[in-house]
């Protein structure tokens, strides 16, 4: 078994262990195997980046072996400076949920621990699949546990939200199950990723199929206008599931853009590019506007991401180095930031019980140490220097005015949008006078929650200050990725 | 003539007639409430048929008996032996809802049971349109019977009414249109019915005709749209545990029946009868998934889901022939083997937690009697859910694989007619999807209507338990079940 292997199925192994633990006085014992289960599933991504070879864009730590031989599929797994990253993302996020969810969670806490953990290996699962149909197993196996995160213990409204989560992604996804059955009659029956980026492939066939992977990748980003599930779902899930869904689930369909949309279908992906822009602009400047008003906390952190997930694609779109690292970087900054945010919003919760900004007001002078950490991420999500929130926007919009002066202003308002709804919150929130007893009566964090807001914190500043053992990693394979797409592959 | 093979070819069934008689003559001497040695002897038939069928499957020959009255191939030996084991598998979780309901009388469910199940391998056999059709009639009476088996409910009486006037009309088109293939080329040997329509030299209008009415003979046993309105009321009206009988191994025994009939025997025809098959596979995916989601009764909510199953099963079917290519039909034909197998069982499994709920003087009818179900029992509602999510097509559950392996005899056609068919067939999913979506909602996220604990008998908790598991096993490890019925249906070809 290879490294990537026991990283998928390691944290599915303790979660298939902690559902046979089911009664509520083993709480403590279910919480404590979750824990060891997601350090030791952290432990071994490790060799993963210590064994990388920096420099080639060739997959590595691959595993073949035969899955279903009728059809030709592979268990095929590997990873590459693309996706690396993620694999280590995933890991380090599941430790920070199991903590983040240690007392908060009171019922059916084994289900609630597997859930995660069992999510854990299947995203892990989606960012080393090298076969079609291993990559669409684990794309849509994760909305199980994630249809029941939202259900079992979100808010008031949550079973809409989880109906909609699901609906939504379902069906994004179907379509490219069907795009992938036809790659792989194209191809000569093989659902071999890389195999299918060296097929040739007609112009309209292109566009087909750029579009039926744009609906699962799209609305698994959000782009607009296919967000609005975010938001309703973010309200009401539960502190974990928010902070996983966005630190984790909507890169998926931007790393599928990178592995699929990108490299097999180069010419639909620069006729289309256009419209890629077009959107992730509107997603960048409207839906950054859109958060300005929210009135509510994990709203406005929701609209924040589909604004930062707008670089991302964006920076996808504009095909040249700066642009896609950028959103690499940007994507990985996002997974920190954004669940750093949501597990804030959740500590205020916990003690609130309310996510409503005008519920709140100078929560700095009892919760002081917390605040340093809320300003922290604060800062992180509108880009501060120094911060892991910067490189990625700076690379975005440097890329973006290497490719048209225009964009690059148009991209660069988000700076100013960004910074004007997070430093709005964060005013209204936790400075200022105390406004109400809820507030007057708040304790400040306690050791477990500091654990995990410094594990994000040392997180954040290292990417900001030290980005480089990240692009290191990224660099061969996004040189590869640019000359993928630069070249046509109509025939 | 009448040699040792053709004694061979038909064991299973003798097998299943001499027991089903000795079942029903112990009966006589056994007054105990629970009738255990019937259930006993039963299951031993069972085990026992099923065994030998698999032998005979895996032994992987074909055998023509009496002058190619009956066949018994691979493909009809393992459709025998999943129809065996799911009958038993029937027995075992309808023992004790049987036993509460006072449905046992002396044994005839047993006896019911077994003499349906002889009927459907009677059926899997034929090789000649008599005996397919003799076949039919044994499985569908001895069904009437079972559903009108609680003759004080009035709903089930009603619902065997229905099924007894609907069955016997669908019985006569297909008698009608079996005596047409007949009139125009004089044989009942499907073999020879395939040569004389191959020749060419038969008047085609009496065909066309003929073969109208046998694919409504044909789409009536699936129960696909439009005839289909006997399923909703059958499977809601007839006891829960009798719905599980005919929801399951019939299917097996009506994808026989299509096989034969439209493949071996007229696959020349096949550019029309495509077209049919098309037809009521986008009708029953599109009604069946769009009446499921105004049940409130899990049991016609499930019955309007089989529909739309069975539209899968003939985009699988139909995307057979389109260029004569015999690989590429094989592929399609196994496809829709693999989904049919697969549904059943899949289905085992939903009416299985069906019947656990189920206690005496309270059908656990409504989705809503699922409510909080995995407060009360997470290892049912677990069960429960995978069924659904199976259903629904979600990886890594058998159900995913069984629809990918129909989209991909769909799109390796590679006509945009079909490659349309399985786009819809995709939209019609997501429609699916959001009915199971709602009962694991009720049974995931809904406070319980009552504590009372669930408890199952252990063979029945044993079986259950790996049926549930048996779908995830499959949706991760499909490989071994597809490759059986590829080869299966590649040896039906060749012969």
């Amino acid at each position: 078994m290879g490294w990537l292997s026991l990283a998928i199925w390691t944290p599915i192994a303790f979660g298939a262990v902690l559902l046979l633990l089911g009664r509520e006085r083993q709480a403590q014992l279910v919480r404590w195997i979750a824990l060891i289960g997601s350090l030791v599933s952290v432990l071994v991504t490790l060799p993963l980046y210590s064994g990388f070879r920096l420099g080639t864009a060739a997959m590595q730590f691959v595993e073949k072996s035969v899955w279903i031989p009728r059809f030709n599929v592979n268990y095929h797994l590997g990873v590459d400076g693309i996706s690396l990253w993620f694999v280590l993302l995933t890991a380090f996020i599941t430790v920070i949920v199991v903590i983040a969810g240690w007392e908060v969670i009171q019922q059916k806490v084994n289900q609630y621990m597997a859930a995660f953990l069992i999510l854990s290996g299947l995203m892990i699962g989606v960012f080393s699949a090298l076969d079609g149909v291993l990559f669409y197993v684990f794309f849509e196996a994760t909305l199980i546990p994630m249809y029941l995160i939202i259900g079992i213990w979100g808010g008031p409204n949550k079973i809409y939200a989880a109906f909609k989560f699901f609906l939504y992604t379902l069906l994004g996804s179907l379509l490219t199950l069907v795009a992938f059955i036809y790659l792989y009659t194209r191809s000569g029956g093989s659902f071999d990723i890389l195999t299918w980026q060296t097929l040739p492939l007609s112009g309209t066939a292109q566009t087909l199929l750029f579009f039926a992977l744009f609906a699962a990748f799209a609305v698994k980003v959000p782009m607009w206008p296919v967000h609005t599930w975010l938001p309703d779902v973010h309200v009401e899930a539960p502190t974990g599931g928010s902070a996983v869904l966005a630190a984790i689930m909507l890169k998926l369909g931007a790393y599928g853009f990178l592995r699929f949309s990108l490299p097999i279908l180069p010419d639909a992906s620069r006729e289309w590019a256009w419209l890629m822009i077009a959107l992730s602009l509107i997603a960048v400047i409207y839906v950054g506007l859109v958060a300005l008003v929210q009135q509510d906390m994990k709203k406005l952190v929701a609209y924040s991401s589909v604004a930062h997930m707008g670089f991302v694609t964006l920076g996808f779109f504009i095909f040249n180095d700066m642009g896609i690292t950028g959103g690499l970087i940007q994507m990985i900054a996002h997974g920190f930031v954004s669940g750093a945010m949501f597990l804030c919003i959740g500590v205020l919760y916990d003690r609130v019980h309310s996510r409503e900004i005008a519920s709140y007001g100078g929560v700095v002078n009892t919760m002081p140490r917390f605040t340093a950490f809320a300003l922290l991420f604060a800062m992180a999500n509108c880009g501060l220097p120094g911060t892991a929130g910067f490189v990625g926007e700076w690379m975005v919009i440097l890329g973006a005015v290497k490719a048209n002066f225009w964009i690059g202003v148009a991209a660069a308002t988000a700076l100013i949008s960004g910074a004007a709804y997070t430093l709005w919150m964060f005013k209204r929130v936790y400075l200022g006078p105390m406004v109400n007893d809820d507030v007057r009566k708040l304790t400040d964090i306690n050791g477990r929650e500091f654990l995990m807001l410094a594990l994000l914190a040392i997180a954040v500043l290292w990417m900001g200050l030290y980005p480089k053992p990240i692009t290191d990693v990224m660099d061969a394979s996004v040189a590869n990725l640019i000359k993928q797409v630069a070249v046509s592959k109509l025939n | 003539m009448i040699d040792r093979f053709s004694w061979v070819a038909i064991y299973p069934e003798i097998v299943l007639l001499v027991m089903a008689c000795v079942i029903a003559l112990i009966d006589l001497l056994d007054h105990s409430p629970r009738r255990t040695s019937a259930y006993v002897l039963a299951l031993l038939t069972l085990l026992g048929v099923a065994g030998l069928t698999g032998m005979y499957a895996a032994g992987g020959q074909t055998i023509y008996g009496f002058d190619g009255l009956v066949v018994s191939d691979p493909m009809a030996n393992w459709l025998k032996c999943f129809s065996a084991l799911a009958m038993l598998v029937t027995f075992i979780y309808g023992r004790r809802y049987v036993t509460e309901r006072g449905m046992l009388r002396g044994g005839e469910w047993y006896v019911l049971g077994l003499l349906s199940l002889l009927g459907a391998f009677v059926m899997i056999a034929a090789n000649n349109l008599l005996l397919l059709y003799l076949g039919l009639e044994c499985l569908t009476l001895a069904s009437y019977a079972m559903v009108a088996l609680r003759r004080d409910h009035a709903v089930s009486v009603e619902a065997a009414m229905k099924y007894f006037v609907l069955g016997a009309m669908a019985s006569g088109f297909l008698l009608y249109g079996l005596s047409m293939l007949y009139g125009a080329t004089g044989t009942l040997d499907i073999g020879g019915l395939f040569k004389a329509v191959s020749s060419g030299q038969i008047r085609h209008t009496v065909l066309v005709f003929g073969l109208v009415f046998v694919v409504a003979g044909v789409a009536f046993k699936f129960g696909a749209v439009p005839f289909h309105m006997w399923i909703p009321d059958v499977y809601q009206g007839a006891p829960t545990a009798v719905t599980l009988m005919i929801g399951a191994a019939p299917k097996l025994a009506a994808f026989a029946m299509a096989i034969r009939l439209l493949v071996e025997g007229l696959l020349p025809l096949a550019f029309d009868w495509q077209q049919m098959l098309g037809l009521l596979a986008i009708a029953s995916l599109l009604i069946g998934n769009l009446a499921a989601i105004a049940q409130t009764n899990i049991k016609r909510m499930l019955a309007y889901s089989t529909i739309s199953h069975m539209g899968f099963v003939l985009l699988g079917l139909m995307a057979g022939v389109v260029n004569g290519n015999a690989l590429a039909a094989a592929n399609a034909y196994s496809s829709a083997m693999f989904y049919v197998v697969t549904y059943v069982l899949t289905t085992l499994a939903g009416f299985g937690v069906i019947l656990l709920l189920s206690r005496e003087g309270h059908e656990s009818e409504e989705i809503a009697d699922f409510a909080g179900l995995n407060s009360r029992s997470p290892l049912y509602a677990g069960i429960m859910a995978i069924c659904l999510f199976s259903m629904a097509g979600l990886p890594p559950l058998v159900g995913f694989q069984a629809k990918l392996s129909v989209l991909q005899a769909l799109v390796s056609t590679g006509q945009g007619a079909y490659i349309g068919l399985a786009v819809f067939a995709v939209m019609m999913s997501l429609i699916g999807a959001f009915y199971y979506l709602r009962v694991i909602k009720v049974m995931y996220f809904d406070d319980p209507v009552s504590d009372a604990a669930l408890d199952a008998p252990m063979d029945m908790r044993a079986v259950l338990t790996a049926n549930g598991a048996l779908l995830l096993i499959l949706g991760i490890l499909p490989g071994g079940l597809m490759a059986l019925c590829a080869k299966a249906i590649v040896q039906m070809l060749a012969t």
